[in-house]
């Protein structure tokens, strides 16, 4: 849990293109409570499909809200994990371990029409 | 079981935590149950909210504990503006941290459910709002309207579940709203998981008055009211009015106060009403309640007692007026102060509300003597019991104050025990009938007491007048066996008068005659006794003679008789017959 939160702490783990204009930027926000199954297993999925759909224009920031608990209050979160779309606008929120993908892409906006 | 603080001493109930609301702690014995979760539900606008923010308030003003309130459907500042009305200053708590507002907002349509998740969110927000206090209560409001946000009604149960047991491990307080199912008492049915204690709050609108109830469906580990209780909601917040919890161990005054009719004190054992007694005064219209209950006003202020005249028919001026007709001048004790009116529609409000109005003017105003003129303005429809109640409450929380109460009550029918006041009548301590007597081509009033609890009292039933000067009561007035008023008393008490004079100068004529015939025996007396003297005087005279004849010799005479040989002695009278 100490190694993850650590890792996963700084707000800012950037995995993104400097040559994407702003507004196709996918800005991201994972809201987790430490390590738990549910809360690794929405990173590694969401890793995987960013990486699939939005190679190169995505930003993910992971929060932990054992560390910062008044960040919960932001966004709303109840959740957990959630995922926060803060850009493009408008916000969505994706709860669960994003384990169905399709539902994290709808979420996403990414597939037009189920 | 939550652990915050070992008990000390002994204890036979589980510890409780004080609301502060009025009434609330009296029928829970001593408050919520301390660091445990208890459900209030209810349908919308019965005040759960309210409730539970009073709660906060209560605790973080009046016995230093901070709280949370976690809020799902109203924001922050919809909430602060709404309790300010009840002089919950939250933003001020809120900067003297006793008080962390929270508002959740969760909007469905911007959520996407993608798996498997928990509300550790939740979990998280609320300890840190509990640790930025130190709180030790703690309202969710209305934690259902999650289940209305987030799909997977599976994940919040058992979410609820692990966050009241999560409450109580923090050893905080909580109330949990929820609004009311059909079948259930909650519409997801919370009562499931929140198991120590549940409140249900109605609201009921009833002859187009609204009342509130509160009642104590379940408190586990506690002995608690289970009656509904009647609660208000007003400037000062939730006051519930628990019947039973007065009890009845009001001291009874020996002291005797005048009713202010003079005749009446008489009929009542001489001395008048009972002090911090009920008194009810009944009739049919116009038989002069008010005019008694305004005599009895009159008399408590003239004795410089206070009175409190709550007139729900007539307005102060209107009723100062009309006794001026009976010449009681009610003006002059309102201007000393002395007198105070309410004077309010029944209508205007339902029971409850006129009940805790009257209450709160009676803690106010102080008064010795309170008149309620008339009841009947609260009955309506079927709500006897519940005017019984109210009127149970308001006598009991009177003669606990030591006050003398006299209610005014209208009967329908000529009949003076009108349905409606049997009902009540139990309540009363002294009951006085006035009624109507139609008659010879006129209506006459009458006053009876109906019972006067102990003290000897007067069983007649007693005419009386409306004068100038007052109400008047006169002599009963009987005759062949029935009692006469009115005219037909006038005419009795005439035709009386009549007999008598006819009688008395039959008595003279009598002692006339008598007088008459005594000297007619005079003379008759006279007249015999005259004779008899003239009789005797002859007689005498005979006797004389022949007492002298009898002296002088008489050889011849004696000589034939012995030759005769008739008798061996003679009589003179005889031989001489």
């Amino acid at each position: 849990m100490k190694a993850h939160s650590t890792q996963s702490r700084t707000k800012t783990k950037i995995t993104a293109v400097p040559a994407i204009e702003p507004t196709d930027m996918y800005s991201l926000r994972l809201y987790v409570a430490g390590v738990t199954p549910n809360c690794t297993a929405a990173f590694i999925n969401l890793k995987k499909i960013c990486e699939e759909h939005l190679a190169g224009k995505y930003q993910i920031e992971v929060i932990d809200l054992l560390e910062n608990p008044k960040l919960a209050r932001g966004d709303q979160i109840l959740a957990i994990p959630t995922l926060v779309r803060k850009l493009p606008e408008p916000v969505r929120k994706i709860i669960g371990d994003l384990s169905n993908t399709e539902h994290v892409l709808i979420g996403l906006d990414l597939m037009p029409m189920k | 079981m939550t652990k915050p603080k070992p008990a000390l001493k002994p204890r036979t109930q589980i510890q409780k935590s004080l609301t502060g609301i009025v009434g609330l702690d009296e029928i829970t014995g001593g408050g919520l149950p301390k660091g445990r979760p208890t459900l209030v539900c209810g349908s919308a606008g019965c005040g759960k909210t309210l409730l539970a923010m009073e709660f906060l308030v209560r605790g973080a003003t009046q016995f230093d504990e901070p709280g949370v309130f976690l809020a799902f459907e109203e924001t922050a500042a919809d909430l602060t503006e709404n309790v300010a009305s009840l002089g919950f200053d939250l933003n001020e708590l809120i900067a003297r941290k006793k008080l962390v507002l929270d508002f959740i907002y969760i909007e469905r349509s911007e959520i996407e459910e993608t798996g498997e998740y928990d509300l550790e969110g939740l979990f998280i927000r609320l300890g840190s709002a509990i640790d930025a206090v130190g709180a030790k209560r703690v309202v969710l409001d209305t934690i259902e309207s999650l289940f209305a946000g987030l799909p997977n009604p599976l994940v919040l149960r058992a979410e609820m579940r692990r966050l009241f047991r999560w409450l109580k491990e923090k050893g905080v307080t909580a109330i949990i709203t929820g609004e009311s199912g059909e079948k259930t008492l909650t519409r997801q049915g919370m009562e499931e998981y929140v198991s120590d204690c549940v409140i249900v709050l109605d609201h009921r609108v009833k002859d187009q008055a609204s009342s509130r109830r509160l009642r104590i469906v379940k408190y586990r580990g506690s002995i608690h009211g289970t009656n509904e209780y009647p609660f208000l909601i007003d400037e000062d917040g939730i006051s519930v009015l628990p019947v039973t919890s007065l009890g009845l161990q009001h001291i009874a005054s020996t002291d005797r106060i005048p009713t202010g009719i003079a005749r009446l004190d008489a009929m009542l054992g001489g001395k008048g009403f009972f002090r911090s007694s009920s008194v009810l005064v009944s009739g049919t219209a116009g038989t002069g309640k008010s005019s008694l209950a305004a005599h009895f006003c009159d008399a408590a202020c003239r004795r410089g007692e206070r009175a409190l005249y709550f007139a729900f028919e007539e307005s102060p001026s209107q009723i100062m007026r009309n006794m001026c007709s009976i010449g009681l001048d009610l003006k002059q004790w309102e201007k000393k102060k002395l007198l105070l009116f309410q004077a309010t529609r029944p209508s205007f409000a339902g029971l409850e509300m006129q009940l805790t109005m009257m209450h709160k003017a009676v803690n106010r105003y102080k008064p010795q003597v309170v008149i309620v003129d008339p009841l009947n303005g609260f009955i309506v429809g079927d709500n006897m019991a519940e005017v019984k109640s109210m009127l149970m409450r308001m006598a009991d929380f009177l003669k606990t104050n030591q006050i003398t109460s006299l209610f005014t009550a209208l009967t329908s029918s000529n009949s003076p025990f009108g349905g409606a006041n049997v009902t009540i009548s139990t309540l009363i301590d002294t009951w006085l009938v006035l009624r109507d007597i139609e008659e010879g081509g006129e209506r006459n009033r009458s006053l009876s007491i109906s019972k006067s609890r102990g003290m000897v009292h007067s069983n007649q039933i007693c005419e009386y007048l409306m004068t100038g000067h007052g109400m008047e009561l006169c002599e009963p007035y009987v005759s062949a066996g029935s009692v006469l008023t009115g005219s037909a008393r006038l005419a009795q008490e005439a035709k009386k008068l009549d007999a008598k004079l006819l009688r008395e100068q039959k008595n003279v004529r009598r002692q006339l005659e008598l007088e008459s015939k005594r000297r007619a025996l005079d003379a008759q007396i006279d007249a015999m006794r005259a004779q008899f003297e003239v009789h005797e005087a002859e007689t005498m005279s005979i006797i004389g003679q022949h007492q002298a004849q009898a002296t002088q010799p008489m050889p011849n005479r004696s000589k034939i008789g012995m030759s005769r040989q008739t008798d061996t002695a003679t009589k003179g009278k005889r031989s001489l017959k």
